[in-house]
């Protein structure tokens, strides 16, 4: 199981949520990916969008502008 | 790598317009619906076709307050202070995420585009009409942009 970070800090919609995407596509069923933001409505919609696409989202956490969240391929 | 959704719903958006807002909304919905596991297809048609030109995807006026230039010259500065990704960062990401491009071929013939003037390597499929409600008859979005 490998654990991905992305980082998408500084940029906006729908940057994050493309990269994110991006990264999940290349990851193997059971690693973790992290991704990193700054962009806040991005915060809401990547678990959405984890959700849509029957992914686990493991943890959400710090600020609506400053944000981690993991999620297990 | 395979698609996580086993049976993905679909988005299809006609790309009518060549001016440049109207391009970013329909690649921030195409890849937003990437992005959120649909598959999509973008018909481009008409103006929207004329971006598909070598060169031509930032070439496009903004649809109000263009002034000559000077609008689309404010808002490009005003994007790119916002750090709003690149059209053509934008269509790589799209294509990267498995959209479709579909290049109208009535609009080629009345507007005398040859196929090597396009961005062939965007290109899955020419077509008309038919091609597109086909795309879109089992669609769950479609958008005229």
């Amino acid at each position: 199981m490998a654990e991905i970070e992305i980082d998408t800090r500084g940029e906006t919609c729908p940057v994050p949520l493309v990269e994110c995407r991006k990264a999940l596509r290349k990851a193997a069923p059971g690693d973790e990916v992290t991704v990193l933001g700054t962009h806040p409505a991005s915060k809401k919609e990547i678990p959405m969008a984890c959700k849509a696409l029957g992914l686990e989202v493991i943890d959400v956490e710090g600020k609506d502008d400053e944000w981690k969240i993991k999620i297990r391929r | 790598m395979t698609d996580m959704a086993e049976t993905a719903d679909k988005a299809v958006i006609i790309v009518h317009s060549g001016d440049m807002d109207k391009l970013y909304s329909a690649l921030i919905v195409g890849n937003g619906a990437l992005a959120m596991g649909m598959d999509v297809s973008m018909y481009f048609t008409f103006w929207g076709l004329q971006r598909l030109k070598k060169g031509g995807l930032e070439k496009g006026p903004l649809s109000k307050m263009h002034m000559l230039g000077l609008g689309k010259w404010m808002i490009k500065k005003r994007m790119k202070a916002a750090n709003v990704a690149s059209l053509e960062k934008l269509m790589n990401d799209y294509k990267e995420l498995g959209g479709k491009i579909l290049a109208c071929e009535m609009t080629m013939e009345i507007m005398g585009v040859k196929a090597d003037e396009l961005r062939t390597e965007w290109i899955d499929e020419y077509g008309a009409v038919g091609t597109y409600v086909n795309e879109a008859r089992d669609a769950k979005i479609t958008l005229f942009i």
